[in-house]
């Protein structure tokens, strides 16, 4: 009980440690927050550039949208995967890099780590209502699925914070664990069909007898990606069992997340 | 009474890593014996603290003070028994800690106000006390990166203290700012004792702890050597640490090539007897017995007197007077004296450091290093701040008629 009290005693440190990340991210940047929308828009040229025009990837057409738009296609796959991949990487350092706080003043540590993701959180809806206004001036007509947008935003905010809450507090302890993440996050990238199509996997998986596509969708990145498109792109409800799927994983990882963090931040004060 | 807090049975445990390597593969490859020596900062401490006291924390460096102050603030775990605290609490540990170089004063005072458990209309309430309070009405809308030492640690005080808890743990941090800003916070602090908080203090300034504090705990290697009324408490603290360290300096350092040595050290009153404890103005005098094993060619008596932060205060020789006799004789023993006619330092804890050294400089017989501790209470001339008086008087018509 004294926990779940602290928590809410923790609300408004929580907002206010979240304006602190926004406020400070692009200080005294002359572009400020335009950057966060430049990052993704340079990757889209570029990979558009490499792989719809060089290795001629052809985007599937939205069902029942009728979109046919590779920028399109990769933005949304490419902003989950950037609200999973930052947050790992702040997450990482969330902790370390408020030891002065932690080894000075007492408050739930957890917050450091939800006010990290929160923060990424506000940077996925912003770069997500630009891609909305995109999608809508090409033809696709988002505004009654934000809903549905929202709800799997919720839930991938969720699996990012329980990764974030485990990442952070191992850290401390093991700092490999940043280089590790590194090298993982980019297999990751390509572990997804992000940059092509799924329908690339299934036609592999015809040449060959080991099931390539039930492990391969055993990715829960695979899963979000694939709901988000739904949503985004193809304009219908993604598929339940997807839904469920990555529900499971979000829970999962929260639980794990906190398990993890409450073992190890009995002496984080010292270590950090 | 009712505790406020209750300490019990407390034990914290530090890990003192020989080969600090905090990488995975390290971990895994020594699982079965972690390179690490255990280290107890506390042991099986139980107190309470009663509401509305103020407690003072006192003992050398390193016997867990602040690790039990921490304990209490929650920020560290024992590992075992049980700190319970009712009430709000407030830990004056490092002044502006969790401000933000790039947010402007009015940003960090936000900020820092919701990290110590503020909401944000307890804070707009409270803005303009606390700008006013540091003094930084101009300068509110600038980023704190670009203020002095100072006006950051007043700050960073001023939130603190309009945090308006329960319970104030302070950790030598009331020596901020300038002899103004002091006063404002003795005022703030008298007014919130008054109004029946409770206050938890770690410090070295152990006259000024006589002063402000009703409860003692003295702590000792992590243990509670002894508790009770402040004053009795310091007495007992005082005159141990000295006999500790009259006795052969071992808490001091010591070195030099030894042919000729200091072997004692003593501070005498007018009677010619042994004092620890003198007053401002008082007659005194510093006695050096040295003994030479071989011929000590231009020996030079030095001093330095230190007070517990480290600033000398004073560092007078015999080579000042020009006073530096051709030699010590080989087996020669007998000591010299600094006559201090009034003793100009003002009230406080002194270390007295001394060595036998070469008119040049360059090679040192003996040197030992904070080899007597000494406090100094108030006498006349009685004044209030800085280390040393300047013995003046104060002169003028308008003064000869409120003498």
């Amino acid at each position: 009980m004294t926990r779940l009290a602290e928590y809410a005693d923790a609300r408004e440190l929580t907002v206010n440690l979240t304006l602190r990340e926004l406020r400070s991210r692009y200080k005294r940047s002359a572009l400020g927050w335009t950057w966060s929308l430049l990052n993704p828009l340079s990757t889209v040229i570029v990979f558009s550039i490499v792989f719809a025009f060089f290795l001629k990837i052809k985007p599937p057409v939205g069902n029942p949208s009728g979109l046919h738009n590779f920028a399109m296609f990769l933005l949304c796959g490419l902003l989950p995967f950037n609200f999973l991949s930052n947050g790992m990487n702040a997450s990482l350092d969330a902790l370390l890099a408020n030891s002065n706080l932690i080894r000075k003043v007492y408050f739930p540590r957890e917050v450091l780590v939800v006010s990290t993701i929160a923060s990424l959180l506000v940077t996925l809806l912003v770069e997500l209502a630009v891609l909305c206004v995109l999608l809508m001036l090409l033809g696709n007509m988002v505004l009654p699925w934000i809903p549905v947008l929202l709800g799997i935003v919720a839930i991938q905010t969720v699996f990012v914070l329980g990764i974030g809450l485990m990442l952070s507090v191992l850290n401390v302890y093991f700092r490999d664990v940043k280089h590790f993440i590194g090298i993982a996050l980019q297999a990751l990238f390509y572990s997804a069909p992000i940059v092509y199509p799924l329908s690339f996997v299934e036609d592999a998986a015809t040449r060959t007898s080991f099931p390539v596509l039930r492990v391969y969708t055993l990715n829960p990145l695979v899963r979000f990606v694939d709901a988000y498109r739904a949503v985004l792109y193809d304009l219908r409800f993604p598929a339940l069992s997807d839904v469920l799927y990555i529900s499971g994983w979000a829970v999962a990882m929260l639980a794990l997340g906190l398990f993890v963090f409450h073992r190890l931040d009995r002496r984080l004060a010292e270590e950090v | 009474m009712t505790a406020v807090i209750t300490v019990d049975d407390v034990s914290k445990q530090y890990r003192l890593y020989h080969e600090r390597n905090q990488s995975l593969k390290a971990a895994l490859m020594r699982r079965a014996r972690v390179r690490y020596e255990e280290f107890w900062a506390l042991r099986d401490v139980s107190f309470e603290v009663p509401e509305g006291a103020t407690f003072a924390l006192i003992g050398e460096n390193g016997s867990g003070k602040s690790t039990l102050l921490k304990c209490m603030a929650h920020i560290l775990r024992p590992e075992k028994g049980k700190i319970e605290t009712r009430g709000k609490i407030s830990a004056l540990l490092e002044l502006g800690a969790g401000f933000h170089p790039e947010l402007t004063g009015r940003e960090n005072i936000f900020l820092n106000g919701s990290i110590l458990g503020l909401s944000k209309k307890q804070l707009t309430q409270r803005f303009d006390e606390i700008v006013d309070f540091a003094g930084l009405e101009h300068f509110i809308d600038t980023p704190v990166k670009n203020y002095s030492s100072g006006m950051y640690v007043r700050l960073g005080f001023s939130v603190a203290i309009n945090v308006d808890p329960d319970i104030l743990l302070i950790d030598e941090v009331l020596a901020v700012g300038d002899a103004e800003f002091q006063r404002k916070c003795m005022e703030k602090f008298d007014d919130f004792r008054e109004s029946g908080k409770t206050v938890v203090i770690v410090s070295h300034a152990l006259e000024g702890i006589r002063n402000l504090a009703d409860t003692a705990a003295w702590l000792e290697h992590g243990i509670v050597r002894r508790i009770g009324v402040a004053s009795d408490v310091i007495d007992e603290y005082l005159t141990d640490s000295h006999v500790d360290r009259a006795a052969d300096g071992e808490h001091g350092t010591r070195w030099g090539s030894g042919e000729g040595r200091l072997e004692k050290v003593e501070l005498l009153d007018v009677s010619e007897q042994q004092v620890k404890r003198v007053c401002t103005g008082d007659s005194v005098v510093l006695r050096y017995h040295y003994k030479a094993d071989e011929n000590i060619p231009k020996p030079v008596f030095g001093l330095a007197i230190y007070t517990l932060d480290g600033v000398r205060v004073t560092g007078p020789s015999t080579r000042d007077v020009g006073l530096v006799p051709d030699q010590i004789d080989a087996g020669a023993e007998g000591f010299v004296d600094l006559r201090i006619d009034r003793l100009l330092l003002l009230p406080g804890t002194y270390d007295i450091s001394v060595s036998l050294h070469n008119n040049a400089g360059t090679h040192v017989w003996d040197m030992r290093h904070r080899v007597l501790r000494f406090d100094v209470e108030f006498g006349e001339p009685r004044e209030e701040y800085g280390f040393t008086s300047l013995g003046g008087t104060w002169e003028g018509d308008l003064l000869d008629g409120a003498r």
